[in-house]
């Protein structure tokens, strides 16, 4: 599908594009991206995978992006029957009780991958079965990939 | 009799057992914290964490030509591929076309890469099943690899040859006719292989039908790599989004459907022969030229995102940088294919017994630095 099909048949599935937030962008980029008010993120998610001329069954790459004022979650789709790629993006506007539902159930890969992100960001994924650090133990302060993480300590500011 | 008093009073429970981070099987520094039923599994909860250097938050203050030397310390066995990961994604930021030669060559040490690090991989598999012969015989072939990087480049395992814009330095005189031998040398050694493990019978016991994954499972946990396509996956980047002088040669793509760890190995096997393939394809037509283009002192990537896939030995490893136009970037973030390989651990040993596991493990081949970062 080329990604002019894809953001049309992408627009179809709500009703009101402007309410959930979508938007798209080619921009910067060498895929399409998409963004999503994240109360939807789950349900478009969910008809990513499973509708069949998407088809994005692969979540190559999560990652977390700390803006400043919100923070954002970026999902790397890529269908393993077409070989088409596209990334999902949801910015979470609430710094200090960063909220977002969890993929799991949709990719089993990304049990992992939301860990991490919490684990350096502090996003909590809803109905995610294991929610703990992953490479930091568990009494650890603060969240060192946010950009105002700062460890007088043991981290040499440039 | 004193058994069956036991049998009739001892009441089966589960219980906790730390397997690692000593462990041969464990590759380094990763604990497994497992709940096993007597010797059956019944879960399996990796920790990770214990070599975490936060190479990401430090890519967020150094220039790009300083992130390339934090890669090679992830993945050290795939040195020089991580190096030519992140040297794609600038490189194709800036939109810098590297000459044919820096091409042909990265993509020979490509190769000798991923049989060096095959190599390695068969003798601990060996090892981890308690063959001790393997280790020796991975190690010797390995070290002629290892040669052959120290003339290129001065360095055995944490390369940096590669460089934005192409090569540190020219190759060695030498390397043509050393590559050359090496790879007369490791044919005669490949069959060596099979005699030892791939025909053995006990070996085939331990493997076959043991930690079987299924192709869903695969692509839904991210697997990639020999993992991803001893299920039936076809995931190979080398094939999907070829780098470097990948579009001008053949080979087959290693693909096996049992899933088990038997079929894991096989694929490993194959990729050894595909290996050399590809570099008997190019060694003889290293097109003359530059070895590197001028880049700027001060690399900054125009404001953008950046995404540059690669296929390790372990699988696919992606790069992500998000650029705001300065001379750092502002997030990078490594998609290693080692986080999602472990991450099916779980699933795929579940109900086997303890031994099953120590195999599953070696044929997922794991290298924690690369999970860790």
């Amino acid at each position: 599908m080329t990604n002019q099909e894809l953001q049309e048949l992408i627009t179809g599935w709500f009703n009101d594009p402007a309410a959930v937030k979508l938007e798209f962008s080619e921009e910067g980029s060498q895929y399409l991206n998409v963004s999503i008010h994240p109360d939807y993120l789950h349900e478009m998610m969910y008809y990513l995978k499973i509708n069949r001329y998407t088809s994005f069954d692969y979540l190559f790459c999560l990652t977390g992006i700390d803006w400043g004022k919100e923070l954002e979650v970026v999902y790397h789709l890529e269908s393993t029957d077409y070989r088409h790629i596209m990334v999902v993006r949801a910015k979470i506007e609430d710094r200090e009780n960063p909220v977002i539902d969890s993929v799991q159930d949709i990719w089993a890969t990304a049990n992992f991958h939301e860990r991490e992100a919490y684990d350096f960001f502090g996003i909590r994924f809803k109905n995610h079965p294991n929610l703990k650090r992953l490479f930091l133990y568990e009494d650890f302060e603060g969240y060192p990939l946010r950009k105002e993480f700062t460890d007088e300590k043991n981290m040499v500011v440039k | 009799m004193e058994t069956a008093t036991i049998n009739n009073n001892f009441k089966s429970e589960e219980y906790f057992i730390n397997m690692g981070p000593q462990h041969p099987a464990t590759h380094g520094v990763l604990r497994l914290l497992l709940t096993i039923d007597g010797e059956i599994i019944k879960k399996v909860e990796p920790d990770l964490g214990y070599i975490h250097r936060s190479i990401e938050k430090m890519c967020e203050s150094d220039s790009y030509q300083q992130i390339v030397h934090l890669t090679d310390r992830m993945d050290y066995l795939s040195a020089h591929i991580n190096n030519e990961a992140v040297c794609l994604a600038v490189e194709n930021a800036l939109q810098i076309e590297v000459p044919d030669r820096v091409k042909v060559i990265r993509t020979i040490l490509d190769e000798l890469t991923r049989i060096s690090s095959h190599c390695l991989w068969w003798g601990v598999m060996g090892m981890d099943v308690g063959a001790l012969t393997s280790y020796f015989y991975g190690f010797r072939d390995r070290e002629m690899i290892n040669d052959i990087f120290e003339e290129t480049c001065g360095a055995r395992l944490t390369m940096n040859y590669n460089i934005p814009g192409g090569l540190m330095q020219d190759i060695h005189p030498n390397f043509v006719k050393r590559v050359k031998d090496f790879i007369v040398h490791f044919k005669t050694k490949i069959p060596e292989y099979d005699r030892l493990l791939t025909n053995n019978v006990i070996f085939q016991k331990r493997t076959k039908g043991v930690g079987v994954l299924a192709i869903e499972d695969a692509i839904s946990y991210g697997a990639s790599g020999p993992v991803g396509r001893a299920s039936g996956y076809s995931c190979d980047v080398r094939k999907y989004h070829p780098y470097s002088a990948l579009d001008r040669v053949t080979f087959n793509e290693a693909l096996h459907t049992d899933g088990d760890s038997f079929a894991r190995y096989l694929v490993r096997i194959q990729e050894l022969w595909e290996s050399i393939s590809i570099i008997e394809q190019l060694i003889d037509n290293i097109p003359e030229g530059e070895h590197k283009v001028a880049t700027n002192a001060v690399i900054k990537l125009p404001k953008g995102e950046y995404y540059q896939k690669v296929e390790t030995a372990r699988g696919e490893l992606g790069i992500y940088i998000v650029s705001t136009g300065t001379k750092n970037p502002y997030r990078m973030k490594f998609r290693s294919p080692g986080l999602s390989n472990l991450s099916l651990l779980n699933h795929i040993t579940v109900g086997g017994k303890i031994g099953d596991l120590v195999a599953t493990m070696a044929t997922i081949d794991i290298v924690v630095p690369d999970i860790d970062r």
